[in-house]
């Protein structure tokens, strides 16, 4: 098979962007679509053009680091799966596909479709963490978590910070990103010392960064690559409330 | 952290002012509606009950100022978080976008100002009695005698006003396009407070639907129901 590429290209964070329209190689359907982008630039490259970078590490949906909005969709066609585990199976023989950058201000593009995450770790620094003093492991089960609140705390643990829920909102909010992170801790007996400043600092340094407020269109539930769900954004609405109350 | 800065800076405090002055006025249509369709009961119910909120004094002027605080902070928190949303996120994608967004939740500023314009309107047709039904009568010396006082005749203002295509027609597309706002509105607002979870999320989403449309279905039916000579 064959497809048609609109991408965008832009040299540089300063430099202006603009489409470019690829017809790539011949593909392997079974070809996963950073597998298709590998093609193409080997092919970009042999003909002494600039390949284009776009961002990737474990190609196994766990890490988080691919990205990409494919047909106007962060991680392309397919509900919980990110743009790795997305094969060009999903498209057909001679289809024109739109690849972009995530765009939002606190997003800003680097280099074609590579954007700057950093303000996502600079929320992390704020307050995902846990204080503990390393040690001997402790013997399992030594602390007592009921499996409701385990069970939760795993589902909000299997974000994987792509993204791409800030790509997909109209606002740019960081919500369900910040909730998982939020969620994850409050459900724990870990995350109990820490648990009102946490929310307050990374509430603070979300704001910070320029992220959107939300609207609960659910744009972002729909496009997360792991199924977060927009229940943790009430808990994070409830959590920062209790915090406050409890004068932080 | 303050509360008061929290509330006011934050974009989840500016949420919860969203989301807790939403609630008052949701509550404020529902008791405003089932007011208004005592129209059914005839004249004399309907003059009663206007008579007995004029009648109320400094309670209805307390009633009065909430409301409009609760307009002030919704608007408010509405258009500083409208222009910031705006700012995170400039630029469209060229491939569509708003994946998964209904329209009701990506026109909640639209729906909003409307429904703001034609507050006003309405104000100033019923509640200061001004020249804008485009009728020739005067409102405000439209009187009746009830329990053998002299009381304003609101049910005749109503089928008087509501003869007018043209009012009935603003009147309509009003509450429609509220019941629109809070068809993503009152699920929105639980969420937005935090009362929201996995358990309790189809029902909230099942109240959000049956609420706004019975608003929109018992708002339009007194227009209706004058145009179709029910009510005259
Ligand atoms: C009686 C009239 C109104 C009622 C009952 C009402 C109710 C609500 C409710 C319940 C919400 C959900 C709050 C949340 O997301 O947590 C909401 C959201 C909203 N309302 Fe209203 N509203 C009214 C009038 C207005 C007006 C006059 C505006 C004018 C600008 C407006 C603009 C908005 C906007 C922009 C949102 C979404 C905010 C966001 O999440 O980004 N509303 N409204
Ligand atoms: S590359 Fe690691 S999740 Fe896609």
């Amino acid at each position: 098979m064959k497809v048609r590429l609109k991408i965008w290209r832009q040299p540089n964070a300063a430099a202006p962007g603009r489409f470019e329209t690829y017809d790539t190689p011949d593909l392997n359907p079974n070809m996963s679509f950073l597998e298709m982008l590998d093609v193409v630039n080997e092919d970009l490259t042999a003909r002494g053009q600039e390949p284009v970078a776009f961002d990737h590490d474990c190609r196994e949906g766990i890490c988080g680091t691919c990205s990409l909005v494919i047909n106007g969709k962060p991680h392309g066609p397919h509900r919980g799966v990110a743009t790795c585990q997305t094969y060009m199976r999903s498209f057909k023989d001679g289809d024109t596909i739109v690849v972009e950058p995530f765009r939002a201000r606190p997003f800003p593009v680097i280099k074609d479709l590579i954007v700057s995450r950093k303000a996502f770790d600079k929320i992390m620094q704020a307050g995902g963490f846990i204080s503990v003093r390393t040690g001997a492991a402790p013997d399992a089960n030594s602390l007592p978590v009921p499996k409701p609140a385990a069970d939760e705390a795993m589902d909000a643990a299997a974000c994987i910070g792509c993204g791409a829920c800030v790509a997909a909102c109209k606002n740019a909010s960081a919500m369900l990103f910040v909730s998982a992170k939020v969620s994850q801790f409050a459900l724990l007996p870990q995350g109990q010392p820490e648990r009102e400043r946490r929310v307050l600092r990374m509430v603070q340094a979300m704001d910070e960064a320029g992220f959107g407020a939300c609207t609960v269109t659910g744009s972002c539930e729909a496009v997360c690559p792991k199924n977060i769900s927009l229940d943790f954004i009430a808990r994070l609405n409830r959590e920062y409330a209790r915090a406050l109350l409890k004068g932080g | 952290m303050n509360i008061l800065r929290a509330l006011f800076q934050t974009t989840l405090g500016r949420k919860y002012l969203m989301a807790g002055s939403g609630l008052i006025l949701f509550g404020f249509v529902v008791g405003h509606m089932v007011g208004n369709l005592q129209i059914f009961l005839g004249p004399a119910v309907l003059n009663r009950y206007a008579h007995f909120l004029q009648s109320l004094g400094e309670l209805l002027w307390v009633v009065r100022l909430v409301l409009l605080a609760m307009v002030g902070l919704h608007i408010g928190a509405a258009i500083l978080l409208t222009l910031e949303n705006r700012r995170a996120r400039p630029l469209a994608y060229e491939g569509g976008g708003a994946y998964g967004a209904s329209l009701a939740s990506r026109t909640m500023i639209y729906t909003g100002l409307i429904i703001a314009a034609f507050v006003v309107y309405h104000l100033l047709h019923f509640t200061v009695r001004a020249p804008v039904d485009l009728t020739p009568h005067d409102l405000a010396t439209m009187k009746t005698t009830l329990d053998g006082k002299e009381v304003h005749d609101v049910y005749r203002m109503v089928v008087v006003g509501f003869q007018q295509p043209l009012v009935a027609a603003f009147y309509i597309v009003a509450v429609s396009l509220l019941s629109f706002h809070l068809g993503h509105g009152v699920a929105a607002m639980f969420q937005s407070l935090g009362l929201r979870n996995r358990a309790w999320n189809p029902a909230i989403q099942r109240f959000g639907q049956v609420a706004s449309w019975a608003l929109a279905i018992g708002y339009v039916s007194i227009p209706l129901a004058v145009w179709l000579g029910l009510v005259k």
